[in-house]
């Protein structure tokens, strides 16, 4: 009765009882994850993807959004987010149930399938600095150094456009400050999958 | 053939090829363009109600009885926030609603315009879907879509939003196979994957203690999943509990049957899950009045988990094989592997397996003191099973102690005939539902078990019943309190029953005849039987005042916070036991 074809191989242990929230204590490790969206351009879409972050409870570090596809008329939501394991399961399969939605795909786990560190993310900023004389020409030689460029100057101002990874971004911010920084502008993360193939 | 007509006739010339018969709603400013176009037609039936709220819920009533999607018009603002209720109730318990509200004009919204609101951003997060509709060529393609979309897959309710200028403004009608649909990434799963099917039976035929556990996904993937259900339980000789939701895809009668598990559940049930060795769910999603507490949930098994939602899939419990597929068509392939693999019930090797479950049985968890003074609520549902049972029978309830107690103790043999909010838990569910029920089944008989705290909530419905010539029954356990709110009160708060009790309860027997209804009354248990017969004779709508013992409570009971195998027992249940069940850490949840 029990010579079956298909005995399942190598089972792994028995999953202990366990659930994403309720009384216990849990401490998984939370992680930082890139989730690309793929949905159709059509008003409220987005309004959709974020009140399913906010109604059940998830975290968004940083969200662009942008049509990719005009003919197909479809959109690309880049997400990153933080969570358990667990809870990262769910916000994929959360996302992938919603109608407008054709495509959900972790970049972060992709690249790890790949023996790849990360995926490919950058983000652009635009950043003001205000100042005179020895702090001028520092913040000006700085960002050299960083490859950001002058977008706009008067004798009293630079804007300083820069993109790269968000530690980069974070790393230049970080330095401006003392030296007469006044605003940011950040476009959040824009991410693909490395190599030949699409996601 | 596309054809000219305006937006309104469009909606009920769309509603006509998609085969709804019967709609519910109430008319207003916005919407008067439709309901114009309604009055000049035959094909669908309107059915009024009285509240939006009452629509909604008969609209459920009507789809969880019939299999067909419920059809709801209700005008803007006032009348689509009164639809969110009803949508959100018909989210949880995946009911297919396509809801029809009315806009303001396309050039005032935005300007706070009488009777304006966000309508697709407030139901954003009720329903399935929901579209906006802006320009008066897109309507049928999004009509049609809106069926689709509501009864495919997990099934569930649509919104669709429409201007009144889009109403009155004349464009192309494509019918239901003439349009392409939006929405190309929508693809609701059907068959399961082979592979997990197939080690999903290795496992069940290995299996020493296994335990079927289904819900509402059997019977909303149609009469055939209830029928290969049974099947399989016949063909693997496992014991079934089912949740609230899906009881009736298994026959009560069935000799597998272990009654209904989780929180109210029976004491075979709960401990089935609690010491099983294989878990089988099929379309029940490991609610939280299942599992108790979770980090205690059936330690020693493996689970498989059928779900045609993937994100139903570890949501709150972990499972070893998930197979995402329609209830039916996974159901249907289990048993071809089975029939090939192990062909009949292994009996011998679930011989001790059964000892257990019939030791627990003999526990009799169901039990409670009988009177002779007082009617106990059991008791009344018992007597009304039993005058019932060999009829063509719908039960509907609201929601509380009432609720609980009609699913312990009313047998159900076939799907399609409970509707009950599980979900959500709408007091104010039965009352409308049953109406909607009477109007997919005019011949049958339709009781809603009701609470008197639950059927204030939307009793306005009975001019409805009585408009449409719906003989509806509402058998009320009336013990003046909120029954299950006074419980929890004794349970976790030193029975202080702070506003648990409804001091100025209406005399429902004339509150029956002042809505051009029948009302009863039953005191005593010896008048109980000659007034549920009265009721079932009448053919008018009914209200039963069923004067049931005060302060009953619902056993047995799985505490909040504990176990599966710490089930408080009614012959355990002293006041004592109740004031301290539940912990300090189980008093912070629901």
């Amino acid at each position: 009765m029990n010579k079956m074809a298909m005995e399942p191989q190598g089972e792994p242990p028995l999953t202990p009882p366990a659930s994403a929230y309720f009384i216990e204590e849990r401490h998984d490790p939370r992680e930082t994850h890139t989730l690309s969206v793929v949905v159709d351009n059509e008003p409220g879409v987005l309004a959709r993807v974020i009140g399913l972050f906010s109604g059940r409870g998830y975290n968004i570090e940083s969200l662009t959004v942008s049509e990719t596809q005009h003919e197909q008329h479809l959109s690309r939501i880049t997400v990153v987010t933080t969570g358990t394991k667990a809870v990262l399961e769910q916000i994929r399969s959360q996302l992938d149930r919603l109608v407008c939605v054709h495509r959900v795909t972790d970049l972060t786990t992709l690249a790890v399938q790949r023996n790849q560190e990360k995926p490919l993310e950058r983000e652009l900023a635009l950043v003001k600095v205000a100042g005179e004389g020895q702090d001028r020409i520092e913040a000006l030689r700085l960002a050299d150094a960083f490859k950001a460029e002058v977008v706009d100057a008067t004798t009293g101002h630079f804007i300083f456009q820069l993109t790269g990874r968000t530690s980069k971004i974070e790393q230049f911010i970080a330095i401006m400050q003392p030296l007469g920084l006044v605003e940011v502008c950040r476009t959040g993360v824009a991410a693909l999958g490395r190599g030949v193939e699409a996601m | 053939m596309p054809e000219q007509m305006t937006g309104a006739e469009m909606v009920i010339r769309a509603l006509a090829d998609q085969g709804v018969e019967n709609i519910f709603g109430y008319p207003g400013g916005a919407a008067l363009p439709i309901y114009d176009a309604l009055i000049q037609q035959e094909r669908v039936r309107h059915i009024l109600v009285r509240h939006e709220q009452g629509a909604g819920h008969a609209a459920e009533g009507y789809a969880r009885s019939s299999g067909k999607p419920g059809v709801v018009l209700v005008t803007s603002g006032p009348g689509a926030t009164n639809m969110v209720t009803p949508l959100t109730d018909a989210l949880m318990d995946s009911i297919p609603l396509v809801c029809i509200t009315a806009q303001v004009p396309t050039h005032l919204i935005g300007s706070d315009a009488f009777q304006e609101c966000d309508t697709v951003g407030i139901t954003r997060p009720c329903t399935k879907h929901n579209w906006l509709v802006k320009d008066v060529n897109d309507l049928s393609r999004i009509l049609h879509e809106a069926f689709y979309v509501a009864t495919t897959g997990r099934p569930g309710p649509v919104v669709v939003d429409i201007p009144k200028d889009v109403q009155f403004a004349k464009g192309t009608y494509w019918g239901p196979n003439e349009v392409r649909r939006g929405h190309t990434g929508y693809r609701p799963a059907g068959k399961g994957p082979a592979e997990a099917i197939r080690h999903a039976v290795a496992l069940m035929a290995r299996a020493d203690r296994p335990v079927f556990y289904t819900g509402g996904g059997v019977v909303n993937s149609g009469p055939k999943a209830s029928q290969l259900l049974r099947e399989l339980v016949a063909a693997t000789g496992f014991p079934i509990t089912s949740t609230l939701m899906g009881l009736g895809a298994y026959p009560a009668s069935g000799d597998n049957w272990l009654g209904m598990l989780g929180m109210h559940g029976t004491y075979e049930a709960n401990m089935a899950m609690h010491d099983c060795d294989l878990m089988i769910c099929i379309g029940a999603r490991f609610d939280d009045r299942i599992t108790g507490r979770t980090d205690a949930f059936s330690p020693g098994s493996r689970k498989i988990h059928v779900d045609v939602d993937v994100s139903s899939i570890n949501k709150n419990i972990r499972v070893d094989i998930p197979i995402v597929g329609d209830a039916a068509q996974v159901i249907e392939d289990m048993l071809i592997v089975w029939k090939k693999e192990v062909g009949k019930p292994r009996k011998p090797a679930l011989a001790n397996w059964w000892a257990a479950i019939n030791r627990w049985r003999a526990r009799n968890s169901l039990a409670y003191r009988p009177s002779d003074r007082a009617i106990m609520p059991q008791y009344a549902i018992e007597r009304l099973y039993q005058a019932t049972k060999d009829r063509d029978v719908y039960i509907t309830t609201e929601v509380g102690q009432h609720q609980m107690w009609a699913a312990q103790f009313y047998g159900f043999e076939e799907p399609n005939r409970w509707m009950t909010s599980g979900g959500l838990g709408t007091m104010g569910y039965g009352l409308p539902a049953s109406i909607g029920v009477q109007v997919a089944h005019p011949d049958s008989l339709v009781i809603d078990i009701a609470g008197d705290a639950s059927v204030l909530m939307t009793m306005q419905e009975m001019s409805t019943a009585v408009q449409h010539d719906l003989p509806v029954k509402i058998f009320i356990l009336n013990n003046q309190y909120m029954g299950m709110v006074r419980q929890w009160q004794q349970l976790l708060h030193g029975n202080r029953l702070s506003h648990s009790y409804t001091e100025s309860l209406p005399d429902f027997v004339k509150l029956a005849e002042a809505y051009g209804c029948v009302g009863l009354r039953a005191e005593h248990p010896g008048e109980l039987d000659d007034a549920i017969d009265e009721m079932i004779a009448v053919k008018k709508p009914v209200l039963f005042d069923c004067r049931v013992a005060n302060l009953e409570n619902c056993f047995p009971m799985i505490p909040s916070g504990k176990a599966h195998n710490e089930m408080l027992l009614p012959a355990e249940a002293t006041d004592e036991a109740v004031a301290s069940a539940i912990d300090d850490a189980g008093r912070v949840m629901v």
